[in-house]
């Protein structure tokens, strides 16, 4: 297929592994963000064709993953509210907060819709007059623009149906948290492209000087991976720690200055508590005052308390059962699969943690493409 | 001037009513005009009379619950009865006679009906099978999603072994009769649900052709699997536990189309685990594999077939693949449904 078979392409693989492995000269320790760029990595068996010096761990990119529990139990309310509909991606049916998740929502009678983009719920909302939709808002800068247009159309239609339930969040701070940790090993960053496609690439030049971290803008492709890879350990072999965009076919290091306008017009940075790994200065969005009438919460107020967890209350109430180690997972401090209860106790229909929920999370894609790594001993290794 | 003959109430509608289910004149109606055209007698007696067989006999059922009823490529009609003589096909019996049951929605167009009705047989005559015994029941507007259709099926087999996981043997070559994942695609796209066009028609269609033909050349067929949900690479796991065996396959090899990867890719699918309705694994010793891939390559629904991949001993049970990359991953069941991916 066009514009993807190049760019998984086994010859170029080969020549981009050869140039990592004569770079190479002491263990480094590199963190993809993007939960797209964790399972390409499993999914194409990348890391079993990297030297042994290079570690690669597994960043906090998957939004399902750190959507805080009160926000999820919030959704799962309003999703039992009478006569509401719920739209949101189909990843987040499957995340349990402390009532059970939206599917258990939607068995009990909720109107819960998976819908491929905002403005399909904006489109329900306008199909369905009579009843309020609620738009579960969920991902990093990548949909929140999405999320600004459809809000601004629902204005414009004058939709005083639609309204949205915040959970966007963003990439920097988590990057900051991460580089702060005194547990932190990360000594370089593969960037999520698509992040930067939105937000460009200069709101990493700060953290690359203040921490002394490579930070290379990277695709999801398999030879965008491995050159990612490449241009990090080179910048980590040299000393150096700059920001380095090797996605130029998709990013602009200005990034697209449209959807940033319209993401400042609709919403203001707030600090959220992400699941597993705590409260974040600027880690969320909130609408501006012009927009605070879609605010979901605003709008049907703060709904009955939770047994656990107040009502609406960021704080994030946590459910990982003791052995879970998702926190450290989320923060590249554990793989996967240096879990107790990874693929034992913890598996996809019995998850202990978010990143084994959600197909984007960390855990999931160890448990599917890893779970039962044995297996490849007897396939003729590459 | 107006005629003063009233209208029929129950012609007028042009829809399935409850009093269709009732065993009344409309019902008779219902037969006389829309099964008996297209299914024949299948509806005259309580049960269907079979003339005796010379074989051991093979019997399935399946139950449809498909949404939407059309869908390009196909519908629930033709589906209904490809999948049940696939399931038949797949061990390696000769289809013979299908039973067909509906559970109609009322207000369902009788247009509609018809439509499905007239695929059925048409499908039916292209797969040489018989219906031979129906039933209609009608249950109020808003319990079932238009019409349920279950199929029963019977098969005569013409050969004494039997074929499945059990008889699969290390070193056996595993083939495929062609492109994955149409059938998931298409469907999809008919519910509507995806902003955007993707040309794809679902392979629906029936298998027993192609396999009858193997097993009359003499073919030493040891396992045949259709893929349905779940796709190929859960059939594959299915065999390699049952089987308690290993089976390798070059992920290179499968064949996908060129607007099922797209759609994938952007979905977020892995084309592997999509659904077909008229494609399937073959699994036979490694020196009949040549033979069996020419004479498949013979009939249209199978023209694709290709090997893709080995039986290996240890581990049992394990699905194994080589990536296009020369890089290895498990296969293994999915856990839940593929869901779009959110970034």
């Amino acid at each position: 297929m066009k514009y993807l078979d190049e760019y998984r392409s086994a010859e170029l693989v080969g020549n981009l592994v050869r140039a990592i492995r004569s770079a190479v000269t002491h263990p480094w320790t590199i963190m993809e963000i993007c939960g797209g760029q964790t399972h390409a990595i499993l999914r194409f068996g990348l890391d079993e064709l990297l030297p042994p010096q290079i570690t690669l761990v597994h960043g906090p990119g998957c939004p399902v993953c750190v959507t805080p529990v009160s926000l999820l139990d919030a959704a799962g309310r309003l999703a039992r509210m009478p006569g509401l509909i719920l739209c949101t991606f189909g990843d987040m049916l499957r995340v349990p907060g402390t009532q059970g998740g939206l599917f258990q929502a939607r068995a009990e009678g909720g109107d819960v819709r998976i819908v491929q983009s905002p403005s399909e719920a904006v489109r329900i909302a306008e199909q369905n007059p009579n009843r309020q939709v609620v738009w579960f808002a969920v991902g990093f800068e990548t949909t929140a623009p999405a999320t600004a247009l459809a809000v601004k159309q629902a204005r414009l239609r004058r939709l005083d149906n639609f309204s949205v339930l915040l959970a966007h969040v963003r990439v920097p701070p988590a990057m900051e948290a991460i580089l702060s940790s005194p547990s932190n090993r990360v000594q370089g960053f593969l960037a999520a492209g698509h992040v930067c496609t939105i937000m460009g690439t200069a709101e990493y030049e700060d953290l690359a000087r203040r921490f002394h971290v490579p930070i290379v803008v990277t695709g999801f492709e398999p030879c965008d991976i491995l050159e990612g890879i490449l241009h990090c350990v080179r910048q980590l072999e040299a000393g150096r720690h700059e920001v380095e965009n090797v996605y130029s076919r998709v990013v602009r290091s200005n990034g697209n200055r449209q959807a940033q306008a319209l993401m400042a017009e609709v919403f203001r940075p707030v600090d959220l508590a992400w699941r597993g790994i705590g409260s974040l200065s600027g880690g969320g969005l909130a609408f501006t005052p012009e927009y605070e009438s879609f605010d979901a919460v605003s709008r049907f107020g703060p709904c009955e308390p939770a047994a656990t967890g107040g009502p609406f209350s960021l704080a994030d109430t946590g459910r990982n059962q003791e052995d879970c180690i998702a926190a450290l997972v989320l923060q590249g401090i554990r793989k996967p699969n240096e879990c107790p209860a990874f693929g034992v106790r913890c598996t996809p229909e019995t998850p202990l943690g978010a990143p084994m929920v959600s197909s984007e999370g960390a855990c999931a894609a160890y448990y599917r493409y890893r779970h039962r790594e044995s297996y490849l001993a007897t396939v003729t290794p590459p | 001037m107006t005629s003063l003959v009233c209208p029929n109430p129950f012609e007028e509608s042009g829809r399935v009513l409850l009093a269709h289910g009732g065993g009344g004149r409309l019902m008779h109606r219902l037969i006389e005009s829309v099964f008996r055209p297209a299914l024949g007698n299948a509806t005259d007696l309580d049960a269907a009379v079979l003339p005796p067989t010379n074989g051991r006999l093979a019997f399935t059922t399946d139950s449809f619950v498909i949404k939407p009823l059309f869908f390009p490529g196909g519908d629930i009609g033709s589906l209904a009865v490809h999948g049940t003589v696939n399931d038949l096909a797949m061990m390696g019996a000769r289809p013979l006679w299908l039973s067909v049951g509906f559970i109609l929605e009322e207000g369902l167009p009788l247009e509609t009906l018809k439509r499905i009705v007239a695929s059925m047989r048409q499908a039916a005559q292209a797969a040489n099978v018989q219906v031979v015994v129906g039933d209609t029941k009608v249950v109020e507007h808003g319990r079932c999603d238009g019409l349920y259709v279950n199929t029963s099926g019977i098969g005569v087999l013409g050969h004494d072994r039997v074929l499945g996981p059990q008889a699969v043997r290390e070193g056996d070559a595993i083939l495929l009769s062609g492109d994955v994942g149409r059938h998931g695609i298409a469907v999809l796209a008919a519910r509507n649900e995806l902003e955007f066009e993707v040309p794809v028609r679902s392979d629906s269609a029936s298998l027993s052709q192609p396999v009858l033909d193997l097993l009359e050349a003499g073919v030493e067929v040891h396992c045949l699997r259709d893929l349905t949900r779940g796709g190929l690479a859960t059939a594959l796991v299915e065999i390699a536990r049952s089987s308690a065996l290993h089976l390798h396959i070059h992920e290179e090899s499968v064949p996908v189309q060129d607007a099922v990867r797209g759609a994938c890719e952007l979905l977020g699918f892995d084309p592997l685990y999509v659904a077909n309705e008229g494609c399937m694994v073959v699994i036979l010793p490694e020196a009949e594999a040549e033979r069996a891939l020419t004479r498949l390559r013979q009939h249209e629904v199978t023209a694709q077939a290709v090997r893709i991949g080995t039986v290996l001993a240890d581990p049992p049970g394990a699905v194994t693949t080589t990536t296009a990359l020369g890089s290895r991953r498990v296969l293994d069941m999915l856990s839940g449904e593929q869901l779009p991916r959110i970034c």
